[in-house]
């Protein structure tokens, strides 16, 4: 789960993590007053999931009201790359000596935590990595041993920071990486880590992935769940406790298990189709979880078929075909549906759908004739790119491009 | 022979009084496992279906003489259920628990790895079933007969999918690992490959990887120096867009990393053969057993 700038940055708070003065707003008058408490000048922030918010004109300094005003009104309700700004973020301007990067990463690779510095920050990771390979600096931490004061010296020298801020940077980084611990993160990043005129250090960005498997135990961080930006479908899924990832084809698809599932998009895609979505249905053969499924699936206006492929282990192709005769019941569905019933019991969930004469619906045996017959049924898929919200990246990747804007 | 569980296995199942793990840990007696033991605190004394129960995984190695373990128990637990097996000296523990915590991962393999005197399969995976010796887990194991494919993977249906797609043309299998698909698992590819190396039952191995980390990638390194036995690969996810977690925790393009082309790509290179979809690994795999036949 990724949270917003200002969320992480009062993660940052709780562990002592330095941060300038700021508040959230969810209105263009609460930007105002934040702004008037905060003193100006001040920057307002679009508060969106996805990077490049500068660029977009999601980021602007005010230096009195009549300017705070005026560009609050402009960012709220604005649409960047695919996600409404609902929230904004007002901050204390800061004035900018260097601009670092810092980082913790959970390095499944290595299956350590990776603490990450350099001194040229505000600029995405690769573009670092391109300009010097050798500009930033790694090291590994052992998970059961932690961070020691030595990392962070280690880590200082070898970035090659300013000589005055050592110490003060290594602080930052061993209370980033209790942050990254104590909550459960996948990711924390600050892009830049900022010097400023006085000597401070503060982190003027914050970028933070939590484990959602981790979120039972961080009942502050549970509440956050961002659905701005989230895809209608994707909500509705999440609802309904699915788990179902909009793709931009017009093929639905229902499978039991992720890996199948991800081997049913591939093969529509070998059989020149287009994916509309992944749903994993896992073990869900009930007919009330069946109907769920087919109506997440059918939300999505572009699906113009929808293919079933079900390989039954613990599952029942029986169940499965009675699950699915009665949602068809109680459903209005007008799309064409291909199932694919392979495993367990799968000749009686055959006979199931033959005698229950569904609308529409056509049985096939195997997986790959099944993707080739929804892929003919669903005919043309929508143009390239339409619409598709830009997913925000994973570890490591584009920090924000605007985070030197200010 | 087979690999990890056989005949010998003595089964304790962590979380035996529980629905899931009631139902799939007499499943797997009814295969033939020798199940000895379940555990579950507070309850040692009882049994299921005359099947002890004791309070402690250690109490299950001292009286029942388990030496594998199934963790059945939910995701806030199981870290705590892995490590008690481990320190009971049991030699190899089954996590099919899916949900757990990253980071209690991470504590849990490194301390596994300091003592290495516990193997760990999983967690979030369907677990080991070597055909006509044991099942530990919830592979339906109907599908499957003995012979000289081993099967490692880190989903549980595109693993019966194969898996069936190649008893239809006649193979059996030596032994199906779920590794697990989770970012932190106890084995990698290359563990359970290096025990196929070493199985005389396995003629050739089938590996079934997908999108995220680079588990694949290391993998093709391993085969190219290490491996005699002819490996066929499928990896699931090449139409996953970045950012997004497929299902699986572990299964997510994160940026430009993990890419399910990227590892096809590692693997060739390898000359490892990477079948485009199930069937055709199943058609690659028929036909190499059928020359070496």
């Amino acid at each position: 789960m990724d949270l917003l700038e200002y969320q992480g940055k009062q993660l940052f708070a709780r562990h002592g993590v330095p941060i300038p003065d700021g508040k959230a707003a969810t209105s263009v008058e609460n930007a105002v007053a934040a702004a008037d408490e905060l003193g100006y000048p001040v920057v307002i922030k679009a508060q969106v999931l996805i990077g490049g918010r500068g660029k977009a004109g999601g980021i602007k300094l005010a230096k009195d009201r009549d300017e705070a005003e005026r560009h609050a009104a402009a960012i709220i309700g604005m649409d960047i790359r695919g996600f409404t700004v609902h929230e904004l973020y007002v901050e204390k301007a800061s004035d900018i000596a260097e601009e670092y990067y810092a980082a913790v990463i959970f390095d499944r690779g290595a299956k350590k935590p990776m603490v990450m510095l350099s001194r040229m920050g505000g600029m995405e990771v690769e573009e670092i990595a391109e300009k010097d390979p050798n500009a930033m600096a790694r090291l590994h931490v052992d998970p059961l041993v932690g961070f020691q004061a030595f990392h962070g010296r280690r880590l200082a020298f070898e970035a090659g920071i300013a000589e005055d801020v050592i110490r003060p940077v290594g602080a930052l980084l061993e209370r980033l990486y209790q942050a990254f611990i104590e909550e459960d993160a996948m990711l924390v990043e600050v892009n830049p880590l900022l010097v400023t005129g006085d000597r401070k250090v503060v982190a003027l960005e914050a970028k933070v992935t939590v484990d959602g498997n981790a979120l039972y135990r961080h009942a502050e961080t549970a509440e956050l769940r961002n659905s701005g930006g989230e895809d209608p479908q994707e909500r509705m899924a999440r609802e309904r406790g699915l788990t179902y990832v909009k793709l931009d084809g017009n093929v639905g698809i229902l499978g039991n298990g992720a890996g199948l599932v991800m081997s049913t998009l591939d093969v529509v895609a070998q059989a020149g189709g287009r994916p509309a979505n992944f749903l994993d249905a896992g073990g869900g053969s009930k007919a009330e979880e069946i109907t769920n499924a087919v109506e997440v699936i059918l939300s999505d206006p572009k699906v113009t078929a929808v293919l079933f492929n079900i390989f039954g282990g613990i599952t029942r192709c029986d169940e499965v075909a009675n699950g699915l005769i009665t949602a068809f019941g109680s459903l209005d569905i007008s799309v064409p549906f291909v199932v694919r019933l392979d495993g367990t019991n799968d000749e009686d969930g055959r006979k199931l759908l033959a005698d229950a004469v569904l609308p529409n619906v056509h049985v096939e045996k195997t997986m790959l004739d099944a993707a080739s017959r929804a892929v003919e049924l669903a005919g043309d898929p929508p143009p390239e790119g339409a619409e598709q919200p830009g997913p925000p990246a994973g570890a490591g990747a584009s920090a924000d491009p605007e985070a030197g804007a200010e | 022979m087979a690999i990890l569980v056989d005949s010998e296995t003595k089964l304790v199942v962590a979380g035996l009084t529980g629905r899931e793990g009631s139902f799939h840990g007499l499943n797997n007696r009814r295969y033939g496992t020798d199940l000895v033991a379940g555990v579950t605190p507070g309850k040692g004394g009882q049994d299921v279906e005359g099947v002890p129960v004791f309070n402690t995984v250690h109490d299950a190695v001292k009286e029942a003489g388990a030496n594998t373990a199934m963790v059945f128990v939910p995701p806030r637990f199981a870290a705590d259920s892995i490590l008690e097996a481990a320190d009971a000296g049991i030699e190899l523990v089954i996590c099919i628990t899916e949900g757990i915590p990253a980071h209690d991962m991470l504590r849990v393999y490194t301390h596994l790895k300091r003592t290495d005197a516990t193997r760990l399969v999983g967690p979030n995976c369907p677990g080991i079933l070597s055909p006509a010796k044991a099942n530990v887990g919830i592979i339906p194991a109907h599908f499957f007969s003995e012979g000289g494919v081993g099967l490692v993977s880190r989903s549980g249906t595109l693993t019966y999918q194969i898996g069936n797609e190649l008893a239809q043309r006649g193979f059996g299998n030596s032994t199906i690992v779920g590794i697990g698909g989770d970012p932190v698992v106890g084995s990698s590819f290359i563990d359970v490959i290096a025990e196929f190396e070493q199985d005389p039952e396995t003629e050739l191995i089938v590996m079934c990887g997908e999108i995220g980390g680079d588990e694949e990638e290391r993998t093709a390194e391993y085969i190219a120096d290490n491996v005699s036995k002819p490996v066929i690969a499928y990896i699931a996810g090449f139409t996953a867009p970045p950012g997004k977690t497929m299902g699986h925790a572990g299964a997510i393009v994160s940026g430009s990393k993990g890419t399910a082309a990227a590892k096809a790509e590692a693997l060739e290179a390898k000359g490892v053969r990477v079948g485009r979809n199930p069937t055709e690994v199943a058609d690659v795999a028929s036909e190499a057993l059928a020359r070496s036949a």
